[in-house]
């Protein structure tokens, strides 16, 4: 096991500056990820290279970038599965940079915040419980595993050239709570849905879901949630509602009783 | 450390041909759009030829004649190959945009698969069926001569 060096070169961003590459060679060793790498940069090299971080392991969503001309996250990439001895690195595409390889999110939570990404509630019995069956579950689980970390819209040819796209993650949030049978908000949400800006901008490039370092297909739900807003139109949609509450059923002779509590019940 | 070239981050439509790492159904976005916009242009151009017409007899053949010739032969083949696939590849996405083909929504397991995967046959049958309408309008220019 010896170790290899690769060139980093990332791409700098100062404000009111124009963008220059610098290179970094960079002793990498299997195991090591475009993360750690930036990291022996900032403790050896250079000191006023930035980047955003947190988690170190593909759940915050923070160090999405640009790896190679391909957005994703720098924390899961591995420098060896990268073929090339160079590793270019650069912000995320589609959002204003605040400094070398740390995008500014905010426009794009800002178009999560117009989707109304929670459950809002319908009508409801009393205090009864909203029951969900797996069936159901499933519906909206793939797109609830999002974590929010830009590679997606980095990776949207109609948000480069559209910058008002709502874009592939709050498009995906949106149906990720438009399918959830506690969910009543449908209404709510397809006004700023079918906004000219919207959804009928997205014709299946299918980049988000290629990048997504989840698995969540943001493409898929899009095109649910497309199908959704055309049966709404017709007036054939279904609104996934909670289970009805049902008796409580006829044991069958032939499944064994379940034990005894050991504790009792107060 | 080395400090290279400075560049500045392309923007707009530019980056709809930048990367050079899109998947294929990322190109068949691309040249979607290139082709529709294609088609608008023709059309535009179509009416307004066709509006000469307004002018007279004399104008119209003259126009006509000067139309007859192997370099618009070929432009009108390229609007044709636009056309065929526009047409189909549109059919594809309006199949796709209303969620068949693409499989259900599924629990993610690395290595993912996911609806890429899924509509891929899909995408094969529409590009092999360009395939055959862009050879079949070829053969009926060069040994037909239409």
């Amino acid at each position: 096991m010896t170790d290899q060096t690769v060139t980093f070169r990332v791409r700098r961003h100062q404000p009111g500056q124009e963008d220059a590459w610098q290179e970094y060679p960079v002793a990498v060793h299997p195991g090591m990820t475009v993360l750690d790498g930036l990291q022996q940069i900032k403790e050896q090299q250079d000191s006023s290279l930035a980047w955003r971080h947190s988690c170190r392991m593909g759940i915050c969503g923070s160090c999405g970038m640009v790896i190679n001309g391909q957005p994703g996250l720098a924390c899961n990439t591995q420098v060896l599965d990268i073929s090339d001895r160079r590793i270019s690195l650069e912000p995320l595409s589609n959002f204003p940079v605040a400094r070398d390889l740390v995008p500014d999110l905010e426009p794009m939570f800002d178009k999560h915040r117009s989707i109304k990404p929670f459950l809002i509630a319908g009508q409801q019995d009393g205090d009864e419980p909203l029951r969900q069956s797996p069936r159901q579950l499933t519906d909206y689980l793939q797109f609830s595993y999002c974590i929010k970390c830009g590679a997606c819209m980095a990776a949207c040819p109609t948000l480069a050239s559209d910058a008002d796209f709502l874009g592939p993650m709050p498009l995906t949030a949106a149906h990720r709570y438009n399918r959830d049978s506690r969910d009543d908000g449908f209404d709510q949400r397809k006004q700023s849905l079918g906004d000219h800006h919207s959804i009928s901008h997205c014709h299946y490039a299918a980049e988000c879901s290629k990048v997504c370092p989840k698995g969540v297909d943001p493409a898929k739900a899009i095109q649910y949630l497309k199908r959704d807003l055309v049966l709404d139109l017709v007036g054939l949609r279904r609104r996934p509602g909670p289970v009805p509450q049902g008796s409580p059923g006829t044991p069958r002779d032939d499944i064994p009783k379940a034990p005894e509590f050991t504790v009792k019940k107060p | 450390m080395a400090v290279s070239e400075k560049t500045m981050r392309p923007s707009g439509i530019l980056r709809w041909l930048g990367g050079g790492r899109r998947g294929l159904e990322g190109y068949l976005y691309v040249i979607h759009r290139i082709s529709g916009l294609a088609l608008l242009m023709f059309l535009m151009m179509h009416v307004f030829f066709t509006g000469v017409r307004l002018l007279g007899e004399e104008a119209w053949s003259g126009l006509m004649e000067m139309a007859n010739n192997p370099v618009l032969h070929f432009l009108e083949y390229l609007v044709y190959v636009a056309f065929a696939f526009h047409a189909v590849n549109g059919l594809r996405l309006i199949i796709i945009e209303l969620a068949f083909g693409i499989g259900p929504p599924d629990e993610p397991v690395y290595p993912y698969k996911g609806s890429i995967h899924k509509q891929r046959p899909l995408m094969l049958i529409a590009m092999v069926i360009v395939g055959i309408l862009i050879f079949a309008g070829g053969f009926d220019l060069v040994a037909m001569g239409h």
